[in-house]
């Protein structure tokens, strides 16, 4: 192959100011980048007011909390009763009495999503859970609080079914939070869950 | 090349038998808080789903997982800290 003469090699500072500029801009696109990675979190949208969807969601954020930085979960509807810490009261319209009423004042009321047979189901499950040393809802609820994952409760929920935050179990950090919060940490997260 | 496990110097151990998923788990990243760097943590479980979280763990984690020793109905898992 011929050598390429002198006189056409390029002007080495026009070059070297080139290259400047393009490791410049690729060190913006590499900022912008990463400024989109997900990171090391989880989100998750817990709904559901059954015991045996309640306990998976739980099993999943201690598990979580053990491998990933931060985990956080998004009570909403359904699922909002289960936090209820059943000792404490606040005064109520006669529709928020209505949904407290018909709906299980805290963990400890929830029942299966099948074969609760009338509470005879779900107390077969709890017995089995004991025997096998797995974690009661109740336990994987502290465990999470200890393991610091984080609770939001939705406000909207709680203002149309008369929930109040001051009437839920006393959990670290607990906080009201809109659809927002979710999505902004669902956006940035390796892991986001409904159940 | 396999380590030999029993020869393991074993800085901490945790006694995680009788305790179902996510007890296991749990206590072994417990107890690795208390383990010095690139030492080794033995996690003792009778639960057999241990045997596949425990090496995921490590690896999401970042700790290095040495391997298992079946004993009569549990395991002993040994992780090296890395993280």
């Amino acid at each position: 192959m011929a050598q390429a003469p002198m006189e056409t090699l390029p002007d080495d500072t026009v070059e070297i100011e080139k290259l400047r500029a393009a490791v410049e801009s690729l060190e913006q696109q590499v900022k912008g980048l990463e400024g989109r990675l997900p990171e090391d979190k989880v989100a998750m949208v817990v709904m559901s007011g059954d015991l045996d969807k309640l306990l998976a969601a739980f099993i999943i954020a201690t598990g979580a909390a053990a491998m990933y930085e931060q985990v956080s979960m998004f009570f909403t509807f359904w699922a909002i009763p289960a936090l209820k810490d059943p000792r404490k009261t606040v005064r109520k319209t006669v529709v928020g009495k209505l949904f407290e009423y018909m709906l299980p004042r805290g963990a400890g009321a929830l029942s299966l999503s099948r074969m609760n047979m009338a509470g005879a189901g779900k107390a077969m499950v709890k017995r089995l859970m004991k025997q096998q040393r797995v974690m009661s809802l109740e336990e994987l609820i502290q465990m999470a609080a200890e393991s610091g994952v984080r609770i939001y409760v939705c406000q909207m929920s709680m203002d149309l079914m008369g929930y109040a935050l001051s009437e839920m179990i006393d959990y670290p950090g607990m906080k009201a939070a809109g659809v927002a919060t979710f999505l902004a940490e669902a956006g940035t997260s390796k892991v986001s869950l409904f159940i | 090349m396999t380590v030999d496990l029993t020869a393991v110097k074993v800085a901490k151990t945790v006694d995680a038998r009788g305790t179902a998923c996510p007890g296991p788990l749990l206590a072994a990243k417990r107890a690795m808080a208390e383990v010095p760097m690139s030492a080794v943590l033995e996690v003792m479980s009778s639960d057999s789903g241990t045997n596949e979280d425990i090496p995921l763990w490590a690896k999401k984690v970042g700790h290095e997982f040495l391997g298992t020793v079946e004993e009569a109905g549990f395991w002993r898992l040994y992780v090296k800290r890395r993280k």
